[in-house]
């Protein structure tokens, strides 16, 4: 069994009335079980031939949390193309910038066709330019399930390993042109590794809220479970981020073993859920609560389990990783076998020094939360601006090589040769290593992460450049860790000429309403400063590092008036 | 028309969503289609109205189309008052 589509179609084959995903929504249980899945991903299949797409094609997906998104997914693999998903638009998003999105992305990946509901497909045909290269958009209502599958005759199955299986996308115009592209080959180390280090079995049950088109959703939430035969409860995370508390009913109903949670989600359960929504759940069944895709916080792990110890959650199911869709998931694993460790170093030296050393007294200790050891297959170096490895303890950037790396970025060759150094991948993420565990401490690239979710600042940037008043250019945006959220606000420093008052809070405003309907965040806090303000590189760049540490020092001093 | 109601919810949309008190918010000024109220702080803002209230909003009413301004929101709240005896 060398490729996704070969691992469905024998579990069709041996296992076809077992459950494969249990899709929850609004208080509905739909489980589909491995012949239903395949029974309709096999339609996609058939209606992505009938329009022409051909093996190795990318098929783009727009769909929203429920059995399409699933079955056309694998739909597209039984073909042989390459499944892509685009976040739908939400609620705050202005279409016009989701179109300029979707244009982004058609334009570097090129799908030959596009899946999407009949009430979006007009939305998605204004969207692609003329003489782009989707022939198809194809409507997912209108697409019957097979009826006779016998387990053969899809061109997917005869797909070497090598080949590319799926891309995985970011958020934001940036991240849209930088498909991760993934082989077959990839996916699979990764699954077989991964699965073997937190010791999954198909006595697992896997509850996730997670959205598809992250990987941790796509891959620890979604792929791994259905092609190990784990059952798998996902629920939509529109629902979820409404009413947390219904992941946990999820748990205690279906006595879930393992989720994956961005840190944010721990302080999200542990203070928006009432008590009276707790009565009742059973949280004794997890076995792992894997925290991964943003900084790791000890108060985010001690908060949620002061919150739901009483309901049975175990001290010990607390767990840490650290992934990136560039290495398919998972990169390291805390917190299986022993606890988490956790690394108390002298703040003072961690900043000056850049050296983790362990704190002489509890009083400036800053406690950082182990990412495990590096999964068996996965190597890891710590880097120094050199690229010479540095000794144990020292801060550097991180540099990962495995047997299930990214195959490059989908049609940006320039990309992927600037990613890897002589067959590293450079991963942007700082940290060090310290009794063979992986620490991260911070970022060398200046991507904001909220919520689990990367965002590129130049995004960002150019939306707010974009407000009258504002230089183009003379704007900033940054991230500053809120520990009360357990992620990442978003700030943006913007100059204005000789504004008052009045005119000031017009064009914060206006700030605001770009970024919030133009991207996949909210702007927290925007501040409009005099000109010359902002701090420049010696090339001329605005630099974000600096100007954030200037923003926060300014902060500070306004928060501790002098005198 | 500007109440209790209304003002009361707006202060704690511009203190502790918006993080900027001497935010003034428009009755009509659209909340959630905005991206002013993000996605986090749906939660918050139904705790908020729950126990400064005692109105139960339903997760399934978190969305624009059932309310998208201090108007309606306060609209919400006050249909689900009890009559003042």
């Amino acid at each position: 069994m060398n490729t996704l589509p070969q691992i469905l179609l024998r579990s069709f084959q041996e296992v076809p009335d077992r459950v494969a995903v249990h899709l929850l929504e609004d208080d509905a249980d739909t489980p589909v079980s491995f012949r239903r899945l395949v029974e309709r991903a096999a339609g996609f299949s058939l209606a992505l031939t009938e329009a022409g797409v051909r093996p190795g094609e990318v098929v783009v997906l727009i769909l929203q949390h429920g059995e399409a998104l699933v079955a056309s997914f694998f739909g597209a693999m039984m073909l042989g193309a390459i499944p892509s998903i685009m976040p739908f638009l939400t609620e705050k998003l202005s279409p016009e910038h989701y179109r300029r999105s979707l244009a982004a992305l058609v334009e570097i990946t090129r799908p030959a066709a596009i899946i999407t509901y009949a009430d979006f497909a007009g939305e998605v045909r204004s969207a692609i330019p003329p003489g782009s290269s989707v022939r198809a958009v194809l409507l997912s209502e209108r697409i019957a399930p097979a009826l006779s599958v016998d387990g053969g005759g899809f061109p997917g199955l005869d797909r070497s390993p090598a080949e590319i299986c799926l891309l995985q996308h970011s958020s934001g115009t940036t991240g849209l042109q930088k498909g991760v592209a993934l082989s077959h080959e990839a996916v699979l180390n990764q699954i077989e590794c991964y699965a073997r280090v937190i010791g999954m079995t198909a006595a697992d049950t896997v509850v996730s809220w997670l959205p598809l088109y992250h990987d941790m959703g796509l891959i620890a939430g979604f792929l791994m479970p259905i092609l190990r035969r784990a059952p798998l409860v996902l629920m939509s995370p529109f629902e979820w981020v409404r009413a947390p508390w219904k992941l946990l009913r999820a748990v205690s109903d279906h006595h879930g073993t393992l989720s994956w949670l961005p840190n944010f989600a721990y302080n999200f359960c542990a203070t928006k859920i009432r008590d009276r929504e707790l009565e009742g759940i059973d949280l004794s069944s997890w076995r792992a609560v894997i925290n991964c895709s943003e900084p790791m916080r000890l108060s985010s792990h001690e908060a949620f389990l002061r919150r739901f110890n009483p309901c049975g959650l175990r001290p010990e199911s607390l767990a840490t990783c650290y992934a990136m869709a560039e290495n398919v998931f998972a990169v390291s694993q805390g917190g299986i076998e022993a606890p988490v460790s956790v690394d108390r170093v002298d703040t003072r030296s961690l900043i000056v020094d850049r050296i983790a050393r362990p704190a002489q007294e509890d009083g400036d200790a800053l406690p950082m939360l182990s990412a495990g050891r590096p999964i068996p297959n996965s190597r890891v170096r710590i880097l120094d601006d050199q690229r010479r490895d540095l000794p144990e303890r020292h801060v550097g950037e991180i540099a990962i090589h495995s047997d299930c790396m990214l195959t490059g970025y989908f049609n940006r060759d320039d990309l992927t040769a600037k990613a890897f150094h002589q067959g590293w991948y450079l991963t942007g993420d700082l940290g060090y290593l310290a009794g063979g565990e992986v620490y991260i401490t911070g970022r060398k690239k200046d991507m904001i992460i909220v919520g689990g979710k990367n965002i590129y600042p130049q995004d960002l940037e150019e939306l707010a450049g974009q407000a009258s008043g504002v230089h183009p250019g003379r704007v900033v945006a940054f991230g500053v860790f809120n520990d009360q959220m357990g992620t990442e606000d978003v700030v943006v420093v913007a100059e204005a000429g000789l504004a008052d008052e009045g005119e000031r809070r017009r064009i914060a405003d206006d700030i605001r309403g770009r970024i919030n309907r133009g991207s996949d965040v909210v702007l927290r806090y925007v501040k409009i400063v005099e000109p010359r303000w902002l701090l420049k590189t010696s090339s001329g760049k605005i630099a974000r590092a600096a100007n954030r540490e200037k923003y926060l020092a300014d902060d500070k001093a306004e928060r501790q008036p002098s005198g | 028309m500007t109440d209790e109601i209304t003002s009361t919810l707006g202060r704690y949309i511009a203190t502790e969503i918006l993080k900027d008190p001497g935010r003034q918010l428009a009755d009509d000024e659209p909340l959630i289609s905005s991206g002013l109220v993000d996605s986090f702080s749906l939660v918050d803002l139904a705790l908020f109205v729950e126990s400064t209230f005692g109105v139960h909003i339903d997760d399934t009413e978190l969305s624009a189309q059932v309310f998208d301004s201090l108007r309606g929101l306060a609209q919400l709240v006050r249909g689900r008052l009890p009559p003042v005896a």
